[in-house]
């Protein structure tokens, strides 16, 4: 599904890479959790899935394309196959529930009889029934993050990446969250998922990425958080 | 492509820069108010130019009914053997190139092409034209020699350098003419900056809901369009502002005004405006989306 071939990144400017080397192979399916310290380049690691930044030497490939031969133009359809979670919610503050998950729709040019089907479904789907008409800042925190999932999801990607999705909440709202992430995951969604929160990798037990300074120093299936090399 | 979206983004897009968005069209407007008045000044001299300007440059006038008693060599209708006897001392004449007759007839006919809707041009009859040679030098300068040679010959009623007649003229629309083009220039660099900080402000201001556009797919095309279209809508504006005020300067100033006090110039009609009015349209519309495609391509990264 995604797989990074001696990828290194460094940045206009800057002269240690943000990531080095790296190789790895992520299957369709999988859950993946990335670890490390800041600056180690998670979310460079991230971006270069999203193609919003491209290697300085390596390759990255996801669902058989070669993203550093993507042209422009095609690049719209590579993103559409993956649904993107944020610390900061990303929400559109005038807009209600209901519209900020049919902007994801909207934008790539689906119709409207699609829109009133999908969106509705996705919205129970995350355990917002009930509160399509609400704005963002009539939400708590923890709602924000299932709309900005909601989103995510509407499309159906192949890829969800969420890059530290609570950090910005409590522990157990962030639970929450997680079995929302693992509930998606379930339905055949390869999730990559940024954090620092301990407690959650600890319990998952799924495979774990950690970097430190730009290089993958572990990579282990159903990993724990403190792991001693 | 949703209509409704679009029309709605370019509603709000032109209402949260109604301040900058004004300043664009009035800018745009003044651009091409003063690249429609050069393209109408052009338009302005050939209307003036008459069928001969350009193609000769000296007239030898002879005698009608009107110049008898009147005229110093005219003591009647110049005659067949006058005219033959003026064409041949022509014909002699150095640096005289081409002789061409003109009879009262033609002279007629090219006089109301000219001036056909003025004052002047309606009283005239094919009486008043005189019978002449319009003669080309192969040295423009050299009109005295012609006045010198046949100016005092039985029959020559006047002999006139058209150059000379409408060169002041001339001379200041096409300073006018530069002036304006000057003018536009200046407009057109100052509108093109306008709208370079329009597009660059109003795509700052719309940042979050591009940046989620890019991130779920949608095409640069869906997220560019609505900055492009205001940036049309600005300009289309731009262009029928400018139409306007020259069809009213048109109207009011030289048709309602210039055009009755002075009754010997031709001033032209409506018809360069069905391709101006247009063209104005166009030049606004282009001008505004090129500046916004500029300005997109450094600040709506993909
Ligand atoms: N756009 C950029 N230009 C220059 N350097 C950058 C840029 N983005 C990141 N970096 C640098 O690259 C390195 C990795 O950054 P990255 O954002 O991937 O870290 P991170 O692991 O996500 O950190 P955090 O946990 O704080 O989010 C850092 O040293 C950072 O300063
Ligand atoms: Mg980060």
């Amino acid at each position: 599904m995604i797989s990074f071939e001696n990828v290194s990144k460094t940045y206009p400017g800057q002269e240690r890479p943000a990531l080095r080397n790296m190789s790895l192979e992520i299957e369709r399916g999988e859950f993946v959790f990335v670890i490390g310290s800041s600056g180690s380049g998670k979310s460079t690691f991230m971006r270069l899935i999203l193609r919003e930044e491209r290697p300085t030497t390596g390759r990255v490939i996801v669902a058989g394309k070669d993203l550093s031969r993507l042209s422009n133009w095609k690049l719209p359809q590579h993103r559409r196959l993956i649904g993107t979670v944020f610390q900061d919610f990303r929400l559109l503050p005038n807009k209600t529930v209901f519209q900020n998950v049919a902007f994801a729709l909207e934008v790539i040019g689906k119709p409207k009889s699609h829109l009133v089907k999908v969106v509705p479904e996705v919205i129970d789907l995350v355990g917002l029934g009930g509160k399509e008409d609400r704005l963002p800042n009539e939400l708590s925190g923890g709602e924000q993050q299932r709309v900005a999932v909601a989103r995510a999801f509407v499309n159906r990607p192949m890829v969800l990446i969420a890059d530290e999705p609570t950090g910005n909440l409590d522990p157990e709202t962030s639970v929450g969250i997680m079995k929302l992430l693992d509930r998606i995951n379930r339905t055949g969604t390869t999730v990559v998922m940024v954090t620092h929160d301990q407690a959650i990798v600890n319990q998952m037990r799924k495979r774990v990425l950690e970097l430190d300074q730009g290089a993958l120093v572990r990579d282990q299936a159903r990993g724990v958080y403190g792991y001693v090399r | 492509m949703r209509i409704q979206y679009v029309l709605q983004e370019i509603g709000h897009g032109l209402r949260r820069n109604l301040t900058m968005v004004i300043a664009v069209i009035v800018s745009t407007a003044v651009a091409l108010t003063m690249l429609g008045a050069g393209l109408l000044m052009l338009e302005q001299t050939k209307a003036m130019q008459g069928y001969w300007y350009g193609k000769v440059e000296v007239a030898v006038y002879m005698c009608n009914t009107n110049d008898v008693g009147h005229a110093t060599n005219c003591t009647s209708v110049i005659t067949a053997a006058e005219s033959a006897a003026i064409y041949t001392k022509l014909h002699g004449t150095p640096y005289v190139e081409n002789i061409i007759p003109e009879s009262q007839a033609q002279a007629y006919q090219h006089y109301e092409q000219a001036y056909g809707s003025t004052a002047l041009g309606q009283t005239a009859t094919e009486q008043d034209m005189e019978q002449n040679f319009r003669v080309k030098l192969s040295d423009p300068s050299k009109f005295q020699v012609v006045q010198d040679s046949v100016g005092n010959m039985v029959g020559v009623a006047s002999v006139v350098d058209e150059q000379q007649l409408l060169q002041p003229l001339f001379t200041f629309i096409h300073i006018a003419e530069y002036s304006a083009a000057g003018v536009a220039a200046v407009m057109l660099v100052l509108a093109f900056l306008l709208i370079f900080n329009t597009v660059r402000l109003s795509a700052f201001s719309r940042r979050r809901e591009t940046g989620i556009m890019r991130l779920v797919g949608a095409s640069n095309f869906y997220i560019q369009m609505p900055f492009l279209l205001e940036g049309a809508v600005a300009g289309l504006l731009g262009g029928a502002l400018a139409s306007g005020v020259l069809i009213a300067i048109k109207a009011f100033f030289i048709d309602g005004i210039v055009a009755p006090h002075l009754s010997s110039i031709q001033f032209i009609g409506w018809r360069p405006f069905v391709f101006i009015v247009p063209l104005l349209l166009v030049v606004g519309i282009m001008m505004s989306v090129a500046a916004s495609v500029f300005t997109l391509r450094k600040y709506l990264r993909v």
